[in-house]
């Protein structure tokens, strides 16, 4: 019974990343399709820009490369569920496990600001990012479904991990978009944007994109430390031991203080700002790879 | 802010007073915040102390001339070394101190009212004016009353103001991380943790000579241990078949609150320990007992009982030593346990499983002097073996018996053992209480829009209406145009 669970999980999981990769190949098509190269009598004329964009001819590319986002994170959820059932608990057992429920988190929060924001242009990072993380966890971190060990067996368990996970993908999303901003600052510092990045928005509106996620997520974030505190206090009999996993949500939890510190009553923005965000981001990243693999603290569930 | 840095007037005072304010400000505090941060990497990459104090010993023997070096500047107790607490220390002092002044500021106005009306509305972020029909002022007075703006009202205008919450919350939210840090500080020197190994079957008195480990705070005292009995009758551990990880852990005790109490049985796992007041018993880790009789030559009594084994892998193969000081001359057995024997080419005996479904013990009989009246404190798991001779090699199952030249081992059975770790934390309440707070004050503070309006009837007959958001907060636009309209008489 287990087993046909653990079955249908991963095949929803092939599944959700096929169709990942057809919204990766639409979102690249579209962004690539969009530019049109000069007619003959326009480059004649006194227009400088030398290529325009035309998206009347993408657009449905455009939403075909949201709707596979969609269905791809709809096919991941059945996929965590399905692990779910197959172990009789919280899909949050081992690091394949949490790098799944990740991808989930990450473009549930992209599809959420989708809804907000014109974020299309988006779209092919978060393709990229998402195969990325599904690949490694199919093909690297992959462990067969089974019970949990009796530590992680709490409430706590649901609480403080599903609040990291979550924090983690908006934490994630805000990072791609300072990255974008970077990469368009220089870009604009060298002359008018690539025909490509025209549609992309101002650098204005990514700042404030990226400072909304973050200072959107900080309490959650919160939560999720203050909630794991409470939870080691029963397990392990102290509330904070500065084990490695800990020191690094401390660190990440900082960096991101001192993230909305500086935007709010220094008055940082722009490019400042956005390298102190990726530093904030580069943390959570590290406290999830690099810890989970070769630390050697109590919070040793990565099953590898 | 001004880059100029005043010389400040010369005498103790002044020079308190500038570094009082450099060391209040804002910029010192986010630097302070950020060396924090920097500062607790190095101790979740080198192995500290009070965690894991077998591989700081090996960095002593792989590398004796920079472990030494490094231990000087505290690398291996990083959290409690005096440069980490110069920096959260400094921070502290830093927030109070700006925090506390910048509360009673608030406190003060927010039992004031808005400012009056400015002169100059055109240079607000939003404006719009327009010929007024006489009832924009009270409209407007309804309407901003009704979305609980606090209103200052004169005869031609009405200056109104909203969103005190985000400076309370952000009060609130930095009073709380004061809060935690008394929490913490009031935990580690009124608090103790300790632990101790007891065998299925006997009883823990928290007396401090019951505990194999014991360390208290600064001001805690011995009297403050709470005179509670446990003991612990079952403990069940049960095992995947597949993966031999471990799925559950139960351990039944009976507890005796103090003496005269009455005896109530308990149940303790992992997540669930044991609370008596502010001190949780909690179950840490369990492990085998073999249970020996050691006779002589005569056949007497020379030891008997469970001797808790070490374990070393998942499989629970435990080591242990078997001292035997009253025999003449003194006998030792250095012993492994195996819960499910199992040959290996390589690594001779193993364990295959971590309940006892085949046990084993294995050992080797040594006989001389076992160095136990040096005054050095010796490991119970092992045997200093340098002056002693090695005079058999055996192992046992349940229930046999093996002679040597002396005397004779019997193997009984095996009871397993737990290890209760007990821990005094009076502080915790207060630092999950500023947790709480923590959360509702960042709620309150980046959820709520600090933003003014104002409206004025000028003379001419003209309605001006401006509105101004603090820290660019978003929807103020929304919100002005829906005022616009109102005014306007539309719907
Ligand atoms: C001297 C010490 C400090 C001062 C003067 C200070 C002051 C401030 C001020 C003025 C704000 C902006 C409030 C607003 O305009 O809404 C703020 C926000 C914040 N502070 Fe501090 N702070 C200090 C220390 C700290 C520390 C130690 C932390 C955390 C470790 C911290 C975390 C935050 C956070 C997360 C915010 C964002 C909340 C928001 O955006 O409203 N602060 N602080």
């Amino acid at each position: 019974m287990s087993q046909t669970w653990a079955y249908i999980s991963n095949y929803c999981i092939y599944s959700a990343m096929a169709v990942y990769t057809l919204s990766f190949f639409a979102h690249a098509y579209e962004t690539a399709w969009a530019v049109r190269s000069p007619q003959s009598e326009e480059a004649s004329s006194a227009n400088l820009l030398t290529k325009t964009l035309d998206y009347t001819r993408t657009e449905k590319v455009a939403r075909i490369a949201t709707a596979m986002m969609i269905l791809g994170f709809l096919l991941l959820f059945a996929g965590v569920i399905a692990r779910g059932l197959s172990a009789h608990r919280v899909p949050w057992g081992n690091m394949y496990e949490f790098s799944i429920t990740g991808a989930l988190a990450f473009t549930g929060a992209y599809l959420g600001a989708l809804r907000k924001y014109d974020l299309r242009w988006l779209g092919l990072l978060v393709s990229i990012a998402v195969l990325l993380t599904l690949g490694t966890a199919v093909a690297v971190l992959y462990r067969p479904s089974a019970p949990l060990v009796p530590a992680l067996k709490s409430t706590w368990l649901v609480i403080h991990v599903s609040a990291a996970i979550i924090s983690g993908g908006v934490f994630l999303l805000a990072n791609v978009i300072a990255a974008a901003y970077l990469y368009l600052d220089s870009m604009e510092s060298k002359g008018p944007r690539s025909a490509w990045a025209q549609r992309l928005p101002s650098l204005e509106v990514l700042d404030q994109l990226s400072y909304r996620l973050v200072a959107f997520v900080f309490p959650l974030w919160t939560f999720a430390v203050i909630a794991g505190a409470i939870w080691a206090e029963s397990a392990w009999g102290r509330y904070w031991g500065w084990d490695p996993k800990e020191t690094w949500a401390f660190i990440t939890w900082v960096a991101y203080a001192a993230y909305l510190h500086a935007r709010v009553t220094i008055g940082w923005r722009g490019r400042r700002a956005a390298w102190l965000c990726l530093f904030a981001g580069s943390t959570f990243l590290f406290n999830y790879i690099y810890v989970n693999i070769y630390g050697t603290g109590k919070h040793t569930y990565s099953g590898l | 802010m001004t880059n100029e840095i005043e010389i400040p007037e010369l005498g103790a005072l002044g020079l308190f007073r500038y570094s009082w304010r450099q060391l209040t400000s804002m910029r010192t505090a986010l630097i302070l915040l950020l060396m924090l941060g920097v500062a607790s990497i190095p101790g979740s990459l080198i192995p500290q102390r009070d965690q894991n104090p077998m591989k700081v010993t090996q960095y002593f023997t792989n590398s004796p001339g920079a472990a030494r070096w490094m231990d000087r500047f505290s690398l291996f107790d990083v959290y409690g070394s005096p440069w980490f607490s110069a920096i959260y220390i400094l921070l502290f002092i830093s927030l109070i101190g700006c925090v506390l002044p910048r509360s009673i500021e608030h406190f003060h106005a927010a039992r004031a009212l808005p400012p009056v009306t400015p002169k100059n509305l055109q240079r607000m972020e939003f404006y719009n004016t327009w010929d007024s029909n006489g009832s924009e002022l009270d409209r407007a007075h309804s309407w901003l009353k009704s979305s609980h703006f606090r209103i200052l009202k004169t005869d031609n205008s009405i200056s109104a103001e909203k969103g005190f919450t985000r400076e309370t919350g952000n009060l609130f939210f930095h009073l709380s991380l004061i809060l935690i840090l008394v929490g913490v500080g009031f935990g580690s020197l009124f608090g103790m943790r300790g632990e101790a190994i007891v065998n299925v079957g006997e009883r823990f008195i928290n007396v401090p000579t019951t505990y194999d480990s014991l360390t208290f705070g600064k001001l805690f005292s011995e009297k403050d241990l709470p005179p509670f009995v446990i003991t612990v009758d079952k403990f069940v551990a049960k095992y995947n078949p597949v993966t031999n990880m471990p799925e559950d852990y139960t351990l039944w005790v009976t507890e005796v609150e103090k003496p005269g109490a009455p005896a109530v049985k308990k149940i303790i796992k992992v997540n669930h320990p044991l609370t008596f007041g502010s001190t949780n018993v909690y179950l840490q880790a369990n492990g085998y007992s073999p249970i020996v009789t050691v006779r002589d030559k005569a056949g007497n009594v020379a030891l008997q009982g469970p001797i808790p084994f070490l374990p070393q892998d998942g499989n629970l193969r435990s080591i242990g030593a078997i001292k035997v000081p009253d025999a003449k001359p003194q006998i030792g057995f250095v012993a492994s346990f195996l819960p499910t024997q199992a040959r290996d080419a390589l690594r001779g005996g193993i364990s295959v499983f971590p309940e006892a479904l085949d046990p084993k013990l294995l050992f080797s009989v040594w006989r001389g002097d076992l160095a136990l009246d040096k005054g050095i404190p010796q490991s119970v798991y092992r045997i200093d073996t340098s002056k002693m001779e090695r005079i058999g090699l055996h192992s046992l199952k349940p229930g046999e018996t093996f002679f040597y030249d002396g005397g004779s081992i019997t193997f009984e059975g095996i009871v397993p053992w737990v290890n209760l770790q007990v821990v005094r934390d009076p502080g915790k309440t207060y630092a999950l209480l500023g947790g709480i707070v923590a959360i509702l004050g960042l709620l309150a503070s980046l959820f709520t829009r600090r933003r003014r309006i104002w409206i004025r009837i000028n003379d001419d007959g003209r309605v001006e209406v401006a509105g101004l958001a603090k820290n660019a907060a978003p929807g103020l636009e929304e919100e002005i145009k829906k005022l616009f309209r109102l005014l306007n008489g539309e719907k």
